[in-house]
């Protein structure tokens, strides 16, 4: 079994799942027991500043959207940070880090964006023996109405203005947390750099409603009627996570700046996914809230038998391997050219790829009287979309053309050498090949 | 060419190639794409009732969840951590009262997660590597003598020789696998699964085997105990139970264990010799197994009598129905009363009974049946107690596995406490296992 023991920003975690800042890690009752059951790490619920805490609604909190057989896909919370006094939160910090040495724990902050907030706040998170903060200017619901979390986060400047801060006033590693909910993380990304940040991690949530309830026409969670945005998190933003990873690990500004990747990884493959695009470590919550805390041992047994098969014998072997496959699509090989194929053996006679294709597509697919589907290469432009609906894995493959043989599309031979779009006649912005 | 109609007791009553596909997997194996759809319906309980109804406590959500994110083989050590014989195990496991029984959405929906399935492909995935996926802890200089190959013996040998320790397994029979080479239907095992099953497991190393050694003949805990630092035995039951009914040593009278054993080892299924009016007598899993592959074999007609009312039988529900489909007769509430025939059986003379709550009575009317073959199939005894302390029947045993003797420890069928099912022989055979490395080691 390979050994994944993982060191982030020097902080050395047993593996590189850690609990994400959220309602899980928000006690030491629940802490301990996520370490009991083998999460490398946490980042402890966001503190406040000392006085009065939050308060949170008292009705539903989270809303879910569901896939078949009602699994959830995608969950959203209204919860703030934690509505539980900061001497308390700060002395479990100490005990639970004390007890644990050899696990990663991370202490989310939140405090308003006064240099004196920050300066009051930090000697006490020393104090806990906590090994690093994350900054949380990410939460895209209620504390940005009060300027703060990703009120902070979608302003470069401020960004970089309390991480500065931070650096000034803490000694051990400084994470920003990114929020989702701006046109181009590059930028907040490049912001905590310039402000001394050791890592970033990302992403926070989404900004959702994820349902109305058609007889009150309130949205969900709804309380007393009325609903609010909260943040989207779990397997659904996935995607958009991975997109904007690969973003700020491929930025030329912002390469090499350390990531905790964070969004819907839920398996050992998605956290393989995240560090293949560049991330040092993980962080997870939604899969934790859905399963329950075990459900760590499928991603650690996962990850050592993918890493074993693969000859990985650490982590750090794969962090960043899938970026420099990340590019625009103008760099795309156009010469490349691939056919669907149905296996007969595999195929259930479903007709969804067929209907996908005549209806949306490109009318690629023959259906015979005896519902035997396949694949017209003269109409196919591998687009993909019957793969992706067909419901049996593997059953539709894209095979790709060899060079030499001549695609019966477009009647022309499949070119061996790779040609893209800047080059390509029909771009008005063509460069001349050399 | 003999047929189903063929009087008396006779080979071939069916062309080879319908016995071969009488006698293919019960069960085909699952297709990648069928894993996949039947892993995506665990709901990954918390503290998971299917968990709590296995006797080995194999951690079924975490197997499932690992085969449906791409990884059998993960699954597969997940199941042999807790479970060395869970190949067996997948097979033959009564899973309709155990896991897939306690299983969530066999309450809710009537339909369990195939837990039985979904194990059979985690474990064949990874046996089909061809190599052990344990290694032996360093030696530890220790010796223990494991008597009995079965289940419970072989569970028992694995474990240890994982810790270090040097086993000797000793078996009576001239090959090990206990009930699982000689007891188990066919079409459970195809392909010579126990076989297989066991050249894997002495993969680990470190266990010799001394086949054709019985307990009582030719070994004796005396002998054993001086050689050995500890004793593991794990001898099932060899003696069968008498019919107690005039007629029971006539021809064509014999113990349903041992036609399945000759079944289970002949390598010509249309060779073996089946009547054409069978009756076997019993109620658990060794009179379904029997009466199921007489049909199969050709048989025409096949009866299972059980002297008490159906929900009373120990062979689950799930198999009931499986004779039933295959054409067996069950009959309830029926007692042999007399075996007749001319040196050979020719009829069956069964007595109606009832349970009035003061222990089973005959009612004296009496129903005849054509029988060419007779099997018994009423339980099995201990048929060597090697002067170890009883407790009614069977081995006395406290805690795991400790028998009144010390450094010696028992397990399996062979002794108190379980139900007869290879899974927890299996499981008591490692507990055992972990007793003795305990003992040895301090």
């Amino acid at each position: 079994m390979a050994d994944l023991t993982t060191t982030f920003l020097g902080i050395k975690s047993p593996n590189p799942f850690w609990l994400a800042s959220a309602p899980p890690t928000d006690k030491e009752y629940n802490v301990r027991r996520a370490f009991e059951a083998g999460w490398g790490g946490v980042v402890w619920k966001t503190l406040g500043s000392e006085g009065p805490p939050v308060v949170n609604v008292n009705g539903p909190r989270y809303g879910a959207i569901y896939g078949a057989d009602r699994r959830l896909l995608g969950l959203n919370n209204i919860e703030l940070i934690t509505d539980r006094p900061l001497d308390v939160n700060l002395a479990e910090i100490t005990r639970v880090k004390a007890d644990y040495p050899d696990r990663a724990m991370i202490v989310s902050l939140m405090v308003p964006c006064e240099e004196q907030a920050w300066k009051d706040i930090l000697p006490r998170v020393t104090a806990t023996g906590a090994d690093g903060i994350e900054l949380n200017f990410g939460c895209p619901h209620g504390m940005s109405e009060r300027g703060m979390g990703a009120a902070v986060g979608q302003v470069p400047e401020y960004i970089e203005m309390v991480t500065r801060w931070c650096k000034q006033y803490y000694d051990k590693p400084v994470i920003v947390k990114l929020t989702p909910n701006i046109t181009d993380v590059r930028k907040p990304a490049a912001a905590a750099m310039r402000g001394g940040a050791d890592a970033v991690s990302l992403i926070n949530t989404i900004n959702s409603i994820t349902s109305v309830n058609l007889d009150t026409m309130s949205p969900e969670p709804s309380i007393d009627g009325k609903g609010s945005h909260g943040g989207y998190c779990g397997p659904a933003v996935k995607p958009i996570a991975m997109s904007m990873v690969s973003e700020i690990a491929r930025h030329p500004e912002t390469q090499g700046l350390p990531i905790s990747g964070i969004g819907g990884i839920t398996t050992w493959r998605d956290a393989a996914e995240f560090i293949s695009l560049g991330c040092g470590n993980v962080q997870v919550c939604t899969a934790a809230m859905t399963y329950g805390f075990k459900i760590v041992q499928e991603m650690i047994s996962g990850l050592s038998e993918w890493m074993d098969e693969k000859g990985y014998t650490s982590v750090e072997e794969v962090v960043g391997r899938a970026v420099p496959n990340v590019t625009d699509w103008q760099y795309l090989n156009l010469n490349y050219v691939a056919k669907a194929k149905i296996s007969q053996d595999d195929c259930i006679k479903c007709g969804r790829c067929y209907a996908a294709c005549e209806d949306t597509s490109h009318q690629a697919i023959a259906m015979s009287d005896d519902r035997t589907f396949t694949v017209i290469d003269a109409e196919c432009v591998a687009c993909n979309l019957c793969v992706d609906v067909c419901p049996v894995e593997n059953c539709i493959t894209m095979e790709p053309m060899e060079p030499g043989q001549v695609d019966p599309r477009t009647g022309k031979v499949v070119q061996k050498e790779y040609a893209n779009w800047t080059t390509h006649p029909n771009n008005p912005g063509a460069v001349a090949a050399e | 060419m003999s047929s189903p109609m063929t009087p008396g007791i006779a080979p071939a009553r069916l062309p080879a190639e319908d016995i071969a596909t009488n006698f293919a997997d019960l069960h085909a194996p699952y297709t990648p794409h069928e894993a996949a759809v039947a892993s995506d319906r665990c709901y990954f309980c918390h503290d998971a009732p299917c968990v709590t109804a296995c006797p080995t406590a194999i951690d079924i959500p975490l197997f499932i969840r690992q085969i449906s994110t791409g990884m059998p083989e993960a699954a597969a050590k997940t199941i042999f951590d807790q479970n060395i014989l869970g190949g067996m195990c997948a097979r033959v496991c009564p899973t309709e009262d155990l896991c897939e029984q306690a299983c969530v959405r066999e309450a809710a929906e009537g339909q369990p997660v195939e837990i039985g399935r979904l194990q059979r492909y985690a474990t064949d995935t990874l046996m089909a590597r061809q190599s052990h996926p344990y290694a032996r802890a360093a030696a530890t200089g220790k010796k223990v003598a494991v008597v009995g190959a079965g289940p419970a013996g072989l569970a028992c040998a694995h474990r240890l020789a994982m810790l270090g320790h040097d086993v000797t397994l000793y078996d009576g029979a001239a090959k090990a696998g206990g009930l699982n080479e000689f007891g188990i239907a066919a079409y459970k095992a195809t392909n010579d699964f126990a076989a297989r099953e066991v050249d894997w497991l002495l993969g680990i190393g470190g266990i010799a085997v001394e086949t054709g050694k019985r307990l009582g003949a030719d070994l004796s805990l005396d002998a054993l105990s001086e050689v050995f630092d500890a004793v593991f035995v794990g001898v099932g039951l060899g003696g069968v139970n008498a019919l107690r009914a005039p007629g029971e040593d006539m021809d064509g009278v014999t113990d349903a264990v041992d036609f399945i054993a000759d079944l289970r080892q002949t390598n010509d299924l249309a060779s073996l010799a089946v009547g054409r009016d069978v009756v076997v007598i019993g109620g658990g899993m060794t009179a379904i197994d029997a009466a199921v592959q007489c049909k199969l074999l050709g048989a025409q007609n096949v009866t299972i009598a059980y002297r008490r009312s159906r929900d009373r039988m120990t062979a689950s529900r799930y198999e009931q129905d499986l004779a039933a489909s295959k054409g067996v007769r069950l009959m309830f509430n029926v007692l042999p009363v007399a075996i007749r025939g001319n040196g050979t059986v020719r009829e069956i003379e069964l007595e109606y009974t009832a349970d009035t709550g003061a222990g089973l009575q005959g009612t004296g009317e009496t129903i005849c049946l054509p029988a060419d073959q007779v099997f018994k199939a009423i339980g099995q005894t201990l048929d060597s107690d090697a002067g170890l302390a009883l407790d009614g029947r069977k081995i006395a045993v406290t805690g795991p596995g400790r028998t009144g003797r010390a450094g010696v420890w028992a397990g399996g069928d062979c002794a108190t406490g379980g139900n007869d099912l290879t899974v927890t022989a299996v499981a008591e055979g490692r507990d055992a296992a972990m007793d003795i490395h305990t003992f040895l080691m301090t």
